[in-house]
């Protein structure tokens, strides 16, 4: 009887289900993870769209575009979320997206102009230590230091591509005078940020390229103070996290609905104690106690996102000759 | 030429190797299909192959050099904890790589225990990074594997032939000349062949134990095609370079592998007469304590950090785990079902070939599971699967198919030897008798191998227990495997709990090949 009763709930719940329609968001693997925004937001979305919302997880943002890029315009997704103003341009040139018709009232410390995508969060990367360690003051300081640092490689990993824009966007042509003084101090490069910030915490290296916003999980997760962000005189790189609508989406009123919920309280109060970055947007009630210790950094750096795609592949040449002598 | 009649036939096995070099080849044929005019092969690509092939001959020529004494030593005596010293090493092979990599770091880093060892002498701390680091880390991971596959080879000398040996007085000079030597040339080529492949696809291990871009791989390189380029051609060009140097290392290993084998035995338990002056046991000592060392520490560390991670683990960190974990479980034990189903034919007809020539393809098809990168192999299936279903939907099935090809060369490795003896004996015999085909299997080939098959089981088992591979490509929230949520815990910061699922990780697959490679023992010497 009681296997019964569970077939029909099963044949109802379908029936019920195939009523509603469903959203696929394709996003980075962290996102949907247990511990990432991905269960929190689903929950709250669902409650305002009547529909399903479908989070799939496809690698970092740079693995994303690619899925996207292999499966093109038969895609299943209806929106993408998590690329950075690093992948902006080459996501454009595929043509694959639509504009969206998002407007908020942005806590980005630049004008947001872009009509392709909209940002839901942002950082500014940088060095992370133990607080009781004198940190560098820029990269001159460091390179002349014999502090050891663990980076990401820029060819498999978001924040180790950020390094290199931080570098480029502050030193431009001398770029790879910055890279040959810190060959020495570079212990290693690892694939990911997991195995770099992992070796740090090990206490293999005095630093890890991480983000300001990281001592806030060891305060606020953990209630450790250990950890400090060293803030860097010439200014730090920021990555800004973009979504976007794809142009073939068969949902596009619900894509929509979703990317303005994305710049909403709802969504943005998620985003500080799960991703670990800003909000794009501040929400009503402010930032988690404890941001307010993070370092506010006195000048960002960005690369517009044609910059950024034109000087990656000249970056990459300079860093590998630099790192590989 | 004559062929000679045996019990079985080779075409099962022949079907399945087709169907293996089918599914793989085809998956590297969508990749080129889907690609666009690339960049080619460029220079920085051949200083990633140049590095990578000598770092895989460093690692293989390392790890089976220090496997042949090991396994000699293991051979020779019997001590408390050997079985557990066995079975321990299954242990490296089967870790996430993250994971493996903390717990070398933490014995052999700049903050390892070593280093604070040497410190306490006034000695500097030790400098791993660099191309010793990258082998070092492959000697851990690969030791293990090289030293079953020899002490196999060892404990498939008959009984009969130790006695007879210390019938005769047989003194060690002899001994060697006699069982040890020539054993060795049948089993060492396809260590190193194995050891060689495995290492061939390295590339978080050599790139972070490597010290940075100087420690490039062909894999790095197919990441990078794949991922930063979007050049899918030029990941299936360097796949196809992967392929053709694993395929030149097994052409090598097949011709080099000589030998006659040893004669029927009685499957007698095995005793051991030789050995027994005390240089012996003092270097046979030396040589257990050192592998044993060598193994257990970083795995201690690995464990250390385990424990209070997870006990500490509570609530949704906790049910994340255990689903993963449940989700590993039925990966592993579907896909140890069909890599022992795909096996045992292979290694029949590769046992059969050897008279007709086959046996090397059906032994190559083989190979092609470590051969061609899993990123590569992923998306070639992505390719294949998504016009005609939802890849998410198989992303499970999928995961455990590929995790079968990926064990199936150790699988070979380990059958294939037997099958053969096995054939050689008892073909002709069974014939006489008339017991042939499903009779043949059933009470000549399965009773005999079943120390074989429960090795392979558990290694497959184990294997496909700790792979991220291809479920990354596919997965969605809820179909992470255990490694997947590991690697997510520390993409959340979540080091600690991280740790605690590496531990649960390591209990599990260690179970699993326990289980099996005890069961495959039950009544036998091992």
């Amino acid at each position: 009887m009681k296997h019964l009763a569970f077939a029909a709930g099963m044949l109802g719940a379908t029936a019920a289900f195939a009523d509603t329609p469903e959203l696929i968001v394709y996003t980075y693997d962290s996102f949907v993870s247990d511990w990432g925004p991905g269960p929190a937001v689903e929950k709250a979305f669902e409650a305002e769209c009547g529909c399903d919302l479908k989070l799939v997880g496809a690698g970092d943002g740079a693995a994303l575009l690619a899925r996207i890029k292999l499966e093109g315009a038969r895609s299943d997704a209806d929106v993408v979320l998590g690329l950075d103003t690093n992948l902006t341009s080459a996501a454009k040139a595929t043509g694959l997206f639509a504009d969206h018709a998002v407007s908020a009232d942005y806590a980005l410390p630049f004008a947001w102009e872009d009509t392709t995508f909209a940002p839901y969060d942002w950082g500014y990367f940088a060095f992370v230590h133990n607080a009781d360690a004198t940190a560098p003051k820029n990269f001159g300081e460091l390179a002349a230091s014999d502090l050891k640092i663990v980076i990401q490689d820029p060819r498999s990993s978001t924040p180790g591509l950020g390094l290199l824009m931080w570098v480029k966007a502050a030193y431009g042509d001398k770029a790879p005078e910055i890279w040959e003084g810190l060959a020495d101090n570079v212990l290693t490069v690892t694939k990911g940020w997991s195995e770099a910030y992992g070796l740090f915490l090990e206490g293999e290296a005095d630093m890890v390229l991480s983000y300001t916003t990281s001592p806030a999980y060891h305060l606020i997760a953990e209630e450790d103070a250990s950890k400090a962000a060293a803030a860097f005189d010439e200014g730090h790189y920021m990555q800004v996290e973009v979504a976007g609508k794809l142009a073939a989406t068969d949902q596009p009123e619900l894509a929509d609905q979703f990317l303005a919920f994305m710049v909403s309280d709802a969504f943005q109060s998620i985003i500080p104690t799960t991703n670990w970055m800003y909000p794009a947007v501040t929400p009503a009630e402010g930032l988690p106690e404890g941001f307010e210790t993070l370092i506010s950094p006195e000048k960002s750096l960005l690369l517009t996102e044609n910059d950024a795609a034109d000087l990656r592949d000249m970056a990459l040449e300079e860093w590998l000759s630099a790192l590989s002598r | 030429m004559a062929e000679r009649a045996q019990p079985l036939r080779s075409r099962w096995g022949l079907g399945v190797a087709a169907c293996v070099a089918a599914l793989i080849l085809g998956a590297l044929a969508a990749v080129v299909w889907r690609a666009e005019v690339g960049r080619g092969i460029g220079p920085a690509d051949w200083a990633a192959i140049r590095f990578t092939v000598v770092q895989a001959i460093l690692s293989a020529g390392v790890s089976v050099a220090l496997a042949v004494p090991v396994a000699r030593a293991l051979a020779r005596r019997r001590f408390p904890g050997r079985r557990f010293l066995i079975a321990l090493m299954g242990a490296p092979f089967i870790l996430p790589v993250i994971v493996a990599i903390l717990g070398i770091l933490a014995v052999f880093g700049r903050s390892g225990w070593l280093s604070d060892a040497l410190a306490v002498f006034g000695f500097e701390p030790i400098q791993i990074y660099g191309l010793h680091g990258v082998v070092l880390a492959h000697v851990f991971f690969n030791l293990p594997l090289a030293t079953r596959l020899i002490l196999q080879g060892w404990q498939e000398i008959p009984a009969e032939r130790f006695r007879l040996a210390a019938q005769i007085n047989a003194d060690p000079r002899a001994m060697w000349r006699l069982l040890e030597a020539p054993m060795l040339r049948q089993v060492v080529p396809g260590a190193l062949a194995v050891v060689f492949a495995i290492c061939l696809s390295s590339f978080a291990v050599a790139l972070t134990l490597g010290g940075g871009p100087r420690a490039t791989t062909i894999e790095l390189a197919i990441y990078q095609a794949f991922r930063f380029d979007f050049d899918l051609g030029r990941a299936a060009l360097l796949s196809g370079v992967q392929l053709v140097l694993t395929g030149a290392a097994a052409i090598v290993a097949l011709r080099v592998a000589t030998g006659e084998g040893f004669g029927t035995g009685l499957d007698r338990s095995l005793r051991r007469w030789d050995g027994q002056t005390p240089a012996a046991r003092l270097w046979d000592s030396l040589w257990i304590c050192a592998a044993a060392l060598f193994l257990i520490l970083p795995l201690s560390a690995i464990v250390l950090a385990g424990v209070p991670g997870l006990a500490a683990m509570g609530g949704r960190s906790a049910a994340a785990i255990w689903s993963a974990a449940a989700n590993s479980v039925v990966i592993s034990a579907v896909s140890t079902g069909v890599l022992v189903m795909m096996a045992l034919p292979m290694a029949v007809a590769v046992a059969l070939g050897s008279a007709r020539g086959g046996g090397a393809l059906v032994e190559m098809a083989g190979l092609l599971g470590l051969a061609v990168s899993p990123l590569v192999i992923g998306t070639g299936l992505f390719v294949v699967i998504y016009p005609i279903a939802d890849p998410f939907a198989l992303a499970l099935p999928v995961t455990a198919l590929v995790n079968a090809l990926m064990s199936l060369p150790f699988a070979l490795r380990i059958l294939v030897p037997r099958t053969r003896e096995i054939l050689s004996r008892y073909g002709r015999l069974s014939l006489s008798l008339d017991v042939r085909g499903w009779d043949f299997i059933r009470r000549v080939l399965l009773p005999r191998m079943r120390p074989q098959i429960g090795f392979a089981a558990g290694l497959a088992a184990a294997l496909s227990m700790g792979d991220l591979g291809v479920i990354a490509l596919f997965a969605d929230s809820e179909t992470a495997t255990l490694p997947l949520q590991v690697y997510r815990l520390m993409g959340a910061y979540r080091m600690e709990a991280a740790s605690g699922g590496a531990l649960l990780l390591l209990c599990l697959s260690m179970g699993a090949f326990y289980i099996l490679d005890r069961g495959g023992r039950r009544h036998a010497e091992t």
